[in-house]
């Protein structure tokens, strides 16, 4: 079950196996480890097998796609149509989406069945699974630990090898801190590069989806699927169409002459654990023996995105849940006096801690008299670190540092501790707010054994060229093709 | 103490667009309950709104028939609250820079012009409706509506009587249904309006503290409650209660005003730019190109029909009273074999008129066309009819239709043109009527009337009384 979607679509290709018998033998797989792991909410077997069923017949027609009847697991963000769709939260406990996100659409097209819904922090709202209403991920590598968040379900089931690959979403690190800490790979791309339809608004102008896989080259083929323009999202960006498997290329002595690094020096101060800060250094020797040069870049503004995130995302998240009132759908309180009483008592108990706990933040820096202050101070910020990124790639073309500044941390060590929570996408958080695309790769284990992740930052849409160079590391290191034991 | 009043309008006009401001569902009016509300009206997860350019286009054109600044870029803001029948939790509308800034509108009160200043003109959606009747302690929501593009019109508090807030609401009203971005259907709130109201001494420069009443769904409901509101601020003034800040609604049943909430009630609606839109950026070329589809506007026509036309100001602001009757005018006028206007003009806004309003119709809906009108009154011009004959023929074409000429022959109403007998009706009527001769002879000017009146009768009216006139005289002289 180590197979790469690569291999998984040479193999269906060869007629050396069904859609449907590897998606019994990931079925299998999920119904054994899911119960420790708990990195799927919703499996649905037969729903499952049919669409493999499917997969077989249009391969059988001659009509197959190359990932055509290769299985992948969703997180549960994304609205697919008769599959309970939750966001992580008793909000939507009882919600089976009537459509299909677009994402969703794409890979329906492709013929890729779904293998279930994956676990995540509440509204996408936590950077270790834990705010999940329907329970902690645990980590593959250590089941005492976090999975990271809020994408925990995808990075764990791709880590444990419950499924080949997984769709995830990243608004401040959400698809680039879990694969760090399970030793995937993930990619978030630049903001408007996959449309939003479909996929339950966090802060709509940070959201972005982006696949989880075990390699870049498996994190190319499925941007090929998820992305392309969408009339149905207004931020979506109508370019043409790309094949992002297109600049990976073969190994040979110096693959990466030419490429300039930039290592941004707020990147390597205090807070960045010693076993972390050495299997980053180790991987840009790595990439200077690739032939690539380094570069020390600055990004001053740096350390006040985590300030300026922490005012912008649940200002916007606070205005997005509002239409989670018990009127229309999902959960509503049983019992309720009036109108108010309704959504009070809906609210207070359809939402987690951490989710009440950002839509209050975001009320009150929206609130007359706080917005200037708050609202537009953090929109100032925002340029200031996009600023910041773009007098960078004046001097390299891609940025390299830490994806996370520990590996996993135990469960409930942070959860009472919402800043030292927050402060673990300290490395990830300003990419979204510039809209640039960032991914994370294996490149390493700590001392105790678990995964450590580096991040790449591209300029705008250089996701081709930023895999290409994490697909050259690949080649040249096997951290992400280890596998926890289970 | 001598008061003035203050009022400016802030009316919400529904956009003509076929589709909602932010979805693709219909917005025709009346439809079963929640059905014509998609899965981005009623605000299911992960759905995203995208502009309409229709109703961007109809902004733009109400920009320009009032000679307002458009905001190149212009932003939708999120404006948050709760409500039943506003699915997302809040309503996208414009705050910081609604699309239309400033323009102006010129009324007419009597013989005055005035010119009422626009304060801006921004886009939103409109919410669904909540209905608190017929379930039996609950409330049902009808999310139709949810969506339904508006443009909410802003005055300067510029009016000062309720006659002047109404005529604005008119001139409005002409404006946005002349130009095609509403439909102007009051009954079906596609054009509602809210008047903010105060009073102060005359001759102070500060405003009083304004109430505003919310809703008003007719031009007299607009009157009443204004007229409503003013004496109850005065009053209140007087007798030393200071006026509180407050939104209040008109009850027409009582012709009263009440409190529906007060300043200190007023929700922080925590406006921010919405993260799902984009600005809308307004290219040249696309501002030029509605320009070019603009049809001529009121005012323009009004300096026309005064200029060109030889109209009085009262006739040309008549006839501009609304697109349709303008285009009825001047297809008639047009269509006159001599020109005429003034004679266009005075059948359209007289019997023509009277007769629509008779039949409660619009003249778009008129059962005479304006090439048969145009056919009568040329055979005024051709001296066929008379006046009053034509009258009888109109009569006839409004209640069973018909072409004028045809009736003219099948009724026998064509005017007596054979002067041999009109002269022999002259006779018999003089010999019939030597006493009135007599009197005439003597110096009475009023006999001679007489005279004329009674061949008129032998004639049944068909004879010219121009002609009757010369003849008789000829024949007395």
């Amino acid at each position: 079950m180590t197979h790469t979607l690569k291999h998984l679509s040479t193999l269906l290709a060869q007629g050396q196996a069904s859609s449907v018998e590897l998606c019994q033998d990931y079925l299998a797989r999920i119904q054994r480890l899911n119960p420790t792991l708990n990195a799927f909410i919703t499996v649905d077997p037969a729903r499952t097998l049919a669409e493999a069923a499917a997969a077989d017949a249009r391969r059988a027609a001659g009509n197959a796609g190359a990932l055509t009847g290769v299985p992948i697991a969703h997180k549960d963000i994304f609205c697919a149509e008769g599959w309970l769709t939750t966001c992580g939260s008793r909000m939507l406990s009882n919600f089976v989406s009537p459509y299909d996100a677009h994402v969703i659409e794409q890979f329906k097209a492709a013929g890729m069945p779904c293998l279930g819904k994956t676990n995540m922090d509440e509204f996408a709202m936590g950077s270790s699974n834990e705010t999940s209403f329907f329970g902690a991920v645990k980590n593959p590598w250590d089941v005492a630990r976090v999975p990271g968040g809020s994408s925990g379900g995808s990075a764990a089931c791709v880590a444990a090898r419950l499924a080949p690959a997984a769709t995830g979403t990243d608004t401040g690190g959400s698809i680039r801190q879990p694969a760090a800490l399970c030793g995937i790979t993930g990619l978030k791309p630049t903001y408007g590069v996959v449309s939003r339809y479909g996929m339950i608004a966090f802060a709509s102008s940070l959201d972005q989806g982006g696949p989880m896989a075990q390699t870049a080259e498996d994190c190319a083929l499925l941007l090929n699927v998820m992305a392309g323009f969408d009339t149905r999202d207004s931020t979506s960006l109508e370019r043409e169409k790309e094949e992002y498997a297109r600049a990976l290329t073969q190994p040979s002595a110096q693959p990466l002459a030419g490429l300039r690094i930039g290592l941004p020096r707020e990147f390597f101060g205090a807070g960045l654990s010693g076993d972390t800060a050495q299997a980053v250094a180790a991987a840009i020797a790595q990439y200077r023996a690739l032939g690539a040069t380094t570069v020390e870049v600055g990004l001053p503004n740096s350390n006040l995105s985590v300030a300026a995130y922490y005012v912008l995302a649940p200002a916007e998240a606070s205005s997005n849940l509002s239409r989670f009132d018990g009127v229309r759908y999902g959960y509503r309180t049983p019992e309720y006096a009036d109108l108010t009483d309704l959504y009070e008592k809906t609210r207070a108990e359809g939402f987690g801690a951490e989710v009440k706990r950002r839509i209050m933040i975001g009320a009150y820096v929206l609130s007359h008299g706080y917005y200037d202050a708050y609202y537009l101070q953090a929109q100032k910020l925002r340029r200031l670190i996009a600023n910041d990124f773009a007098a960078a790639f004046q001097q390299c073309d891609v940025i390299l540092g830490p994806t996370a500044p520990t590996t996993a941390f135990k469960l409930g060590e942070k959860a009472d501790d919402p800043v030292q929570m927050y402060l673990s996408d300290i490395y990830t958080i300003a990419v979204n707010l510039a809209g640039l695309p960032g991914m994370s790769l294996p490149c390493g284990f700590d001392a105790g054994g678990l995964p450590i992740g580096m991040q790449l930052i591209g300029n705008y849409f250089s996701e081709a060229r930023m895999l290409n160079v994490a697909h050259q590391y690949q080649l040249a290191t096997d951290w992400h093709a280890r596998a926890p034991q289970l | 103490m001598q008061w003035e009043t203050v009022i400016g309008l802030e009316v919400h006009t529904q956009l003509t667009t076929q589709s909602k401001i932010f979805s693709g569902a219909s917005t025709a009016f009346g439809a079963e309950p929640n059905t014509q509300a998609c899965q981005v009206d009623i605000a299911l997860p992960g759905v995203l709104p995208v502009l309409n350019k229709g109703a961007v286009e109809r902004a733009i054109r109400f920009g320009l028939a009032i000679g307002a600044k458009l905001n190149r870029v212009n932003v939708f803001d999120r404006k948050n609250y709760f409500y039943p029948d506003l699915p997302k939790g809040y309503q996208i509308s414009q705050l910081a820079l609604p699309i239309v800034e400033g323009g102006s509108l010129t009324i007419r009160v009597g013989e005055t012009e005035k010119t009422v200043r626009l304060t801006r003109a921004h886009l939103e959606e409109d919410a669904g409706k909540s209905l608190h009747e017929d379930f039996h302690g609950m409330t049902g929501i009808d999310l139709n509506r949810a969506g339904t593009p508006l443009l909410e019109i802003v005055s300067e508090p510029d009016m000062r009587s309720a006659a002047e807030a109404v005529a604005y609401a008119k001139a409005l009203h002409t404006l946005v249904t002349w130009i095609g971005i509403c439909d102007g259907n009051m009954q079906e709130g596609s054009f509602r309006v809210d008047a903010n109201v105060s009073v102060r001494p005359k001759g102070q420069a500060e405003f009083g503290t304004r109430r505003e009443i919310k809703n008003l769904n007719s031009f007299r409901f607009l009157e009443q409650a204004i007229n409503y509101e003013v004496r109850w601020q005065i009053e209140q003034i007087e007798d030393g209660h200071p006026i509180r800040q407050a939104t209040v609604l008109f009850d027409p049943d009582t012709g009263e005003t009440r409190m529906m909430r007060s300043k200190e009630d007023a929700h922080d609606y925590r406006y921010f730019p919405d993260p799902d839109l984009l600005p809308v950026r307004l290219d040249e070329d696309w501002i030029e190109q509605v320009r070019g589809g603009m049809p001529e506007l009121p005012q323009d026509k009004q300096v026309r029909y005064r200029d060109v036309f030889g109209l009085s100001a009262y006739d040309a602001s008549t006839l501009t009273g609304s697109r349709a009757m303008a285009e009825y005018f001047e297809a008639v006028a047009a269509a006159l074999p001599r020109p005429d206007p003034k004679l266009a003009a005075n059948w359209v806004m007289g019997d023509l008129a009277a007769s629509l309003n008779k039949a409660e119709l619009d003249i778009a809906a008129s059962r005479i066309s304006t090439a048969q009108l145009a056919g009568l009154l040329a055979r005024i011009q051709d001296g066929v009819l008379s006046g009053k004959l034509a009258k009888q023929v109109f009569e006839v074409m409004w209640t069973e239709g018909g072409e004028p000429d045809a009736i003219i022959e099948a009724k026998g109403l064509k005017q007596m043109s054979d002067s041999g007998e009109v002269e022999r009706i002259i006779d018999a009527v003089l010999a019939a009527n030597a006493k009135s001769v007599e009197e005439f002879r003597a110096g009475k000017e009023k006999a001679f009337n007489a005279l004329v009146g009674q061949v008129m009768k032998a004639t049944k009216g068909k004879a010219n009384p121009a002609q009757v006139n010369e003849l008789l005289r000829a024949r007395l002289g």
